[in-house]
């Protein structure tokens, strides 16, 4: 009686003490966590940590810590991966494999929405975060603290999403969620609420992200710097945060008429009552379609600056560049019912969506065409970024003509449902997306922490993905022609099974590529003196974040820069102009760390398992003291600083110093919190 | 003449003690534009919901039985002329005349306040007569839609009590004048949003 007051419907009996697996997860996350942050308290960091890294509104901080969100979503994704791969490959006639169904449901609906909402956003987030600003010649983005608050809104909903797997279940409805399957109905338990609730509360913190860029980037260009000369990754960017303010209210307003339905007993989605079904994946997909390319459209950006900047070429056709990424961001609204043609929609409707898909291939193929013409007759120098780009081309050229196949409506009839389906978005999705942020990651890694990653081991890592890859996946286009389902616990059907193994194999082929990149990682760091970057333009790049030393000093400009030719950072090596700012320098307007982003993040993860767990007395208090913190910080005229004239010049006087450990990345935020 | 461009954008929407300072303030007014452009697809995927569902009825009660021109007449006028005193606010605000628009501001909080009270009441009324959410796919989307703005208004006079309290302790600051400038966008926009909702739903409903 008092329990349910207190506790809602959480009991001691949600946690599945009584799976290994689960349990085996649940401990290790435990132990690994443990582990974690009594290293941090045993060396003393917390305190740097907080100052320095948790309460930062410096874009470039908050874009790393959305990278190492991303990439510790990352193996929590993977391992998912590996759970089904290994299911499904001794899963064939008498064998059942290891996983319960209830349990294989969880795994493949989790892996979905984490691989996109935790791991692609943030991933792009992180490295935009870091470049964008000092692409455009600015000191900041529009909103800093703003950026705070998403970062850690995205990390809640993350944290959820971790906890449901020791408290309570994850949803069993897929990462799309289609009701009547998601609705109370069918799903009484707690895991569809996690579902729902990650994804709504995480796409808040998307949204204002998308808000505050698109302020950036249209508000605080350096002077000169018209649009037509923004780079081509900046371009990307923004044509993204164009698409992710028109599609996220939409998933916004999807999940809350679901949320409607389980919590309130309301009639959208339901069997009966008047509710409609179809309704759902229309909606859902019309924000899903967009966001497929909010996650692809940033890695064109990226192959575009790599592509160029090891080939020693400008990039052929910026112009069609730019002009076929607002051409793609366009059709992208138009073709979300390719994702049901089976629906029933009609023929006509059906052939219109069939062909609006198809024309999507067009302003794509134009972009594969600029980087091959990019890449002709250049001196290719093939370092790991410029590998992960021509991997990406070759292996979403042929992802991008699965989809054409799939656009038509009579062949989709087919292959709907299928492991051709998984096959192909995941062509797409690894050879385009994930390939591009690797190939990002490590373009732009120097110019994040001031020494370039280790060549051979991101060579290694390169080359196990790639294998692993088609290993993976090509067997599934095949058994998708034979009839195989996608979500498949068990099957009877003894021709499957080999190329399962072979998906296996892929797979852990591809856990070895992961294991080479965190290799990487460790050896790079150690050896950091050996690979330090002086310069701050390792590659001998074209854009203006090579023109601050690196890692840059936390204002980025001492003088905000006069752009005058698209490919600013060159035209200057070319024609002589000093990039480095001299003196007199004049004081820099700085925003102060925060606490209240970390706070607001607390909150909203307090928040949130309340309302899984319907506490409904926590869900009253934590809105209360969000709208309380909102109030507080309204409330708060000390948010602002002047950095003096004499101390930007002290950090200048420094700069080659602030390659040299970074120290004066450090010492400027040391000055932050003494400002 | 980039030497002479400091810190301008990156500073935060308050604290104006720069020469560029305002350009801050327009990045804070153009967020908060597009932040209500979001808004608006928000409000449009609710719309398109109502259209999909308003004759879904479920065997329950049609928009005709239900709906009462009348009284969604007096709670609209309660809205328009809330936004017809914020105007003043706005007017006596731009005068330095912090009184003025404090009792400017206080009337549109009263006559917001009227709206929403209205709105709980039929709420609550259309609820006791079994004529709930959950009635019917056609209900579940008219509370959604019409609720959803109510609690658009509600979070508006929760930002206009504060606001009126900023302004009574600090006076007129530029960041107080920003944030008031955002606020009346707002409730602005939340008008504009009701006269759709008017039309569609109650109208239509009632045709």
């Amino acid at each position: 009686m008092y329990e349910t007051a207190l506790f809602g419907r959480l009991t001691l009996s949600a946690i599945p003490y009584t799976n290994p697996i689960i349990m085996s997860a649940v401990g290790f996350s435990a132990v690994l966590g443990a582990l974690i942050l009594g290293w941090i308290t045993r060396q003393g960091h917390w305190g740097y940590l907080w100052k320095e890294w948790l309460t930062s509104v410096d874009h470039k901080r908050i874009g790393v810590m959305y990278l190492i969100l991303a990439a510790i979503m990352l193996l929590r994704g993977f391992a998912d991966a590996l759970l089904m791969r290994f299911q499904q490959a001794f899963s064939e006639g008498a064998a059942h494999g290891f996983l319960p169904p209830e349990h294989y449901n969880q795994i493949f609906s989790a892996h979905g929405t984490i691989m996109i909402i935790f791991v692609a956003m943030p991933f792009f987030i992180g490295l935009m975060n870091v470049v964008v600003p000092l692409q455009i010649g600015a000191r900041d983005v529009a909103f800093p603290f703003l950026n705070s608050v998403s970062f850690w809104m995205t990390a809640a909903s993350a944290a959820l999403v971790m906890v449901s797997l020791a408290v309570g279940d994850f949803s069993q409805a897929g990462w799309t969620g289609y009701p009547p399957l998601s609705e109370t109905q069918f799903s009484p338990g707690p895991g569809v609420d996690y579902w729902i609730w990650s994804l709504q509360l995480g796409g808040v913190g998307t949204l204002l992200t998308g808000v505050n860029f698109f302020v950036t980037i249209l508000k605080m260009r350096a002077p000169g710097m018209s649009l037509m000369k923004m780079p081509v990754f900046t371009w990307t960017i923004l044509v993204t945060t164009v698409l992710i303010m028109l599609s996220f209210p939409v998933l916004t307003v999807t999940l809350l008429l679901l949320t409607l339905d389980r919590y309130l007993d309301m009639h959208f989605f339901t069997n009966g009552m008047g509710g409609n079904q179809m309704m759902f994946p229309n909606l859902l997909w019309i924000w899903g379609h967009p966001e497929v390319y909010i996650v692809l459209l940033p890695a064109f950006g990226m192959f575009s600056e790599v592509v160029s900047t090891f080939s020693r070429k400008k990039l052929f056709g910026y112009k069609s560049m730019v002009y076929a990424t607002i051409a793609i961001a366009f059709l992208s609204f138009v073709v979300w019912l390719h994702h049901f043609f089976t629906m029933g929609a009609g023929a006509d409707v059906n052939a219109f969506f069939g062909i609006a898909t198809g024309v999507i291939a067009i302003p794509t193929g134009v972009k594969i065409f600029n980087w091959l013409f990019t890449m002709y007759r250049g001196r290719i120098e093939f370092t790991t970024p410029m590998l992960w780009t021509i991997g990406f081309i070759v292996t979403f050229a042929i992802g991008g003509m699965t989809g054409v196949l799939l656009s038509v409506p009579g062949a989709d009839f087919v292959l709907h449902n299928s492991e051709f389906l998984v096959a192909h978005f995941h062509n797409t999705l690894i050879g385009g997306v994930l390939f591009g942020y690797f190939a990002g990651f490590s373009y732009w890694f120097p110019k994040m922490f001031g020494f370039q990653l280790d060549e051979k081991w991101g060579r290694r890592a390169f080359w196990a993905w790639l294998v692993g890859f088609y290993l993976a996946f090509m067997p599934l286009y095949a058994l998708g022609f034979m009839g195989m389902s996608r979500r498949m616990v068990h099957y009877d059907n003894p021709a499957w099974q080999p190329y399962l193994l072979v998906a296996l194999a892929g797979a852990l082929v591809i856990a070895y590529g992961i294991f080479c990149q965190i290799v990487q990682l460790a050896v790079s760091i150690r050896n950091r003196e050996a690979l330090r970057d002086a310069t701050g333009d390792i590659w001998n790049s074209h854009s203006l974040e090579w023109a601050v030393s690196s890692p840059p000093p936390f204002y980025n400009f001492a003088k905000i820069p006069h752009v005058d030719a698209l490919d600013q950072f060159a035209y200057m090596k070319e024609n002589g102009i000093n990039h480095r700012a001299e003196a007199p320098f004049a004081p820099i307007h700085m925003p102060r760390n925060t606490g209240v982003g970390v706070v607001m993040g607390a909150i909203t993860f307090v928040f949130g398992f309340a309302i899984i767990w319907h506490m409904w007395w926590i869900v009253m208090a934590s809105s209360l003291a969000m709208v309380a913190t909102v109030i507080y910080r309204a409330s708060d005229e000390d948010v602002d600083y002047m950095l003096s004239a004499e101390e930007v010049a002290r950090i200048e006087s420094g700069g080659s110093a602030s390659t040299a450990g970074g120290s004066s990345y450090l010492a400027g935020h040391e000055l932050i919190t003494q400002g | 003449m980039s030497a002479t461009i400091t810190s301008a954008a990156t500073l935060q929407p308050d604290h104006a003690h720069h020469d560029h300072g305002h350009d801050a303030k327009e990045n804070a007014v153009f967020g908060f534009w597009v932040y209500l452009m979001t808004d608006c697809i928000l409000f449009a995927s609710l719309f398109a919901t109502y259209a999909v569902m308003r004759h879904s009825y479920a065997g329950g009660p049609t928009g005709n039985e239900l709906f009462d021109l009348r009284y969604v007449f007096v709670e609209t006028m309660f809205l328009l002329f809330s936004s017809f005193s914020n105007g003043f606010a706005m007017i006596s605000l731009h005068r330095g005349a912090r009184s003025a628009t404090l009792k400017w501001l206080l009337l549109t909080a009263l006559l917001g306040l009227g709206f929403v009270g209205m709105e709980v009441h039929e709420f609550r009324h259309l609820v006791m007569e079994g004529n709930g959410p959950d009635r019917s796919g056609f209900l579940s989307a008219f509370f959604s839609l019409v609720g959803t703005h109510g609690a658009h208004v509600s979070v508006g006079l929760i930002w206009m009590s504060v606001m009126m309290w900023q302004l009574f302790a600090k006076g007129i600051t530029p960041a107080i004048t920003s944030r008031l400038l955002r606020l009346s966008l707002f409730w602005h926009f939340l008008d504009i949003v009701w006269i759709v909702v008017f039309t569609v739903v109650y109208l239509m409903g009632v045709l």
